[in-house]
């Protein structure tokens, strides 16, 4: 009993966290889905929205300008990768590595930027009383307007809304076929690397999006925020998918399964720590949880296809 | 309306899997020509398509198509003048997404990408009327995934893709290869309509020597990347399997065509 209602406590930050990393999670939804790119820049990129944004609100900065300088120091770590992958003929996967090993030595610089005693910092204590903050956990128990679910419902609301717009567009719907068979994106005459880089740039920009908002919402930025990202942003998008995948076909939907996934996931999490789990014990589970949900699928076609074969393309 | 010349390309220079896949090809195509193209495997066919697309640059000669060099040009910037059907049906469309928006892509070959709407209402009804015309019942399906459709449907689409937007020139690379005889036969009549409702500049490779007596008004064959045979006009109408064979010995002084050629 006394488990249940202390998990049900926590429940709202659950949702909190869920919301952040959801946003998080689309990003990594636009690269590994529509894309079909594996793009590792976001742990790095997380980290920099965060430092970013921690940086610029304790010189003082306006909250909202902050978040959209965290913003565009995302959305340049994805153009490096992008230009590391199609103008220099890396993979993707180690473009999206070496950008993220390089952000970990800046992001440490970044966070002692305005600091005369310090070249580097691992962690930027940001306080909600000292500093003008847009949301913090302090208060996601609140039913005031202070409540950080105020602010995050509606900007993953219209995160949703404008990427639907703009997958909609005919620049998205470039996007989408260069994703979807690449040779045939070139014959409609689609420059599927400029198609590509821009799609990193708009990932990475929404994970420092997040990660920005997660800086204010935990009340600082820290150098390993964002380790492990990618596997709790995949964790997002596939939970979202096996669960909602049947019921929401809508392309705003799907992006909406990958913010509820997030929250399933951090709902999970506050309960596994309940029974006694140490924090540090989340990454072995989040790897396994993600490592099941990728096999399952790959199991069931081979299963299914010693029985019949699929497809026809040939036969047709 | 497309002028090669010289056109030569090797694949893996300097190693042992060395391979000169053209050797030094010319051709020039009139206006509204239909070329077949035939040859053993290995013999340059997909290479000299591919290099006239742009799939890869050719190490040394001219491609001009209109007027226009695109030698240099990359794929998808040359995309603008070119309508290509592939031999495998997964490639000439995005599987993923619905018959409508792939059509909706083609419309906008050689545009530039902007931020209006990818693909508008009266668009919709333009792509029902024309997919009317291939017969196959797409018209009633605009919003079904193209992953969903057969081989063959998926080869007419293609290749209605490939004329939404009149090209300067059609590559069709064995289009029908992958296709059981009935429905390449029907992916064939639909081939033929197209090119001659809009007058179209093609080049067909096909592995099936009967097809490419039927169709066009000229008929090539490769050999060890060389054209070795150029056949055209009444000479062509005339032709039949057996002078062919007979013509492609003299031409090379090899008897192979009869199993390579034969055997596809």
């Amino acid at each position: 009993m006394d488990l249940l209602l202390s998990f049900f406590n926590s429940l709202p930050n659950a949702v909190g966290q869920g919301l952040i990393w959801g946003i998080m999670a689309i990003g990594v939804y636009i690269t590994y889905r529509i894309l079909d790119v594996a793009d590792l820049t976001v742990d790095g990129s997380l980290t920099t929205g965060g430092a970013v944004c921690a940086v610029c609100i304790t010189m003082g900065w306006n909250p909202w300008l902050s978040l959209l300088a965290a913003v565009l120091a995302g959305m340049l770590a994805g153009l490096v990768t992008g230009l590391l992958h199609t103008a220099c003929g890396i993979p993707a996967i180690l473009a999206g590595i070496l950008t993220q090993l390089a952000l970990y030595s800046l992001n440490l610089r970044i966070m002692a930027i305005g600091d005369p005693n310090a070249a580097t910092k691992a962690t930027l204590a940001l306080s909600v009383d000292n500093d003008q903050l847009l949301l913090s956990s302090r208060y996601i128990r609140y039913t005031t307007l202070e409540n950080p679910l105020v602010l995050l419902i509606p900007v993953t609301l219209l995160v949703i809304a404008l990427l639907y717009w703009f997958f909609g567009t005919e620049l998205g719907s470039a996007l989408r076929a260069t994703g979807a068979n690449q040779a045939m994106a070139r014959a409609q005459g689609i420059n599927t690397s400029f198609g590509k880089v821009l799609g990193l740039v708009v990932s990475n920009g929404l994970v420092a999006l997040s990660g920005a908002l997660l800086a204010q919402y935990q009340g600082s930025a820290t150098n390993d925020m964002g380790r492990g990202a990618i596997v709790i942003g995949l964790a997002a998008v596939i939970i979202g998918e096996v669960l909602l995948s049947r019921v929401f076909r809508n392309f705003a939907l799907k992006l909406l399964s990958a913010v509820i996934g997030a929250i399933i996931y951090y709902a999970v999490i506050t309960l596994v720590l309940r029974l006694g789990l140490e924090s540090t014990d989340l990454k072995l589970l989040t790897a396994l949880v993600v490592a099941i949900f990728l096999a399952i699928p790959y199991w069931k076609g081979r299963y299914f296809s010693k029985h019949f074969r699929r497809g026809g393309a040939s036969h047709a | 309306m497309l002028d090669i010349k010289g056109v030569s390309k090797t694949f893996n220079p300097g190693t042992i899997n060395e391979k000169a896949a053209l050797r030094s090809v010319s051709l020039h195509l009139e206006d509204g020509d239909f070329v077949t193209v035939i040859g053993g495997n290995g013999a340059g066919k997909s290479t000299l398509l591919n290099t006239v697309a742009g799939t890869y640059f050719p190490d040394a000669g001219t491609i001009t198509i209109g007027g226009v060099d695109v030698t240099r040009l990359p794929e998808h910037k040359r995309a603008k003048y070119i309508g290509r059907v592939f031999q495998d049906p997964m490639t000439g469309t995005a599987a993923t997404m619905q018959i409508e928006e792939n059509l909706a892509l083609a419309r906008r070959r050689g545009a530039s990408r902007t931020l209006r709407p990818g693909i508008t209402r009266a668009e919709r009804g333009e792509y029902r009327e024309l997919l009317k015309t291939l017969d196959l019942g797409l018209e009633d399906r605009l919003t079904a995934k193209v992953g969903l459709l057969s081989g063959g449907q998926r080869q007419a689409l293609t290749l209605l893709m490939a004329s939404l937007v009149k090209p300067k020139l059609l590559l069709l690379d064995e289009h029908t290869a992958a296709l059981d005889p009935k429905t390449a036969a029907k992916v064939l009549d639909a081939t033929e309509k197209i090119v001659q409702r809009d007058h179209l500049t093609t080049l067909m490779i096909t592995h099936n020597m009967r097809d490419a007596i039927v169709h066009g008004n000229r008929l090539i064959m490769m050999y060890e990347g060389r054209i070795a045979l150029d056949i055209s006009g009444e000479e062509k109408k005339k032709l039949t399997v057996e002078d062919l064979l007979a013509k492609f010995g003299q031409a090379t002084g090899s008897d192979e065509a009869d199993d390579k050629l034969l055997l596809g």
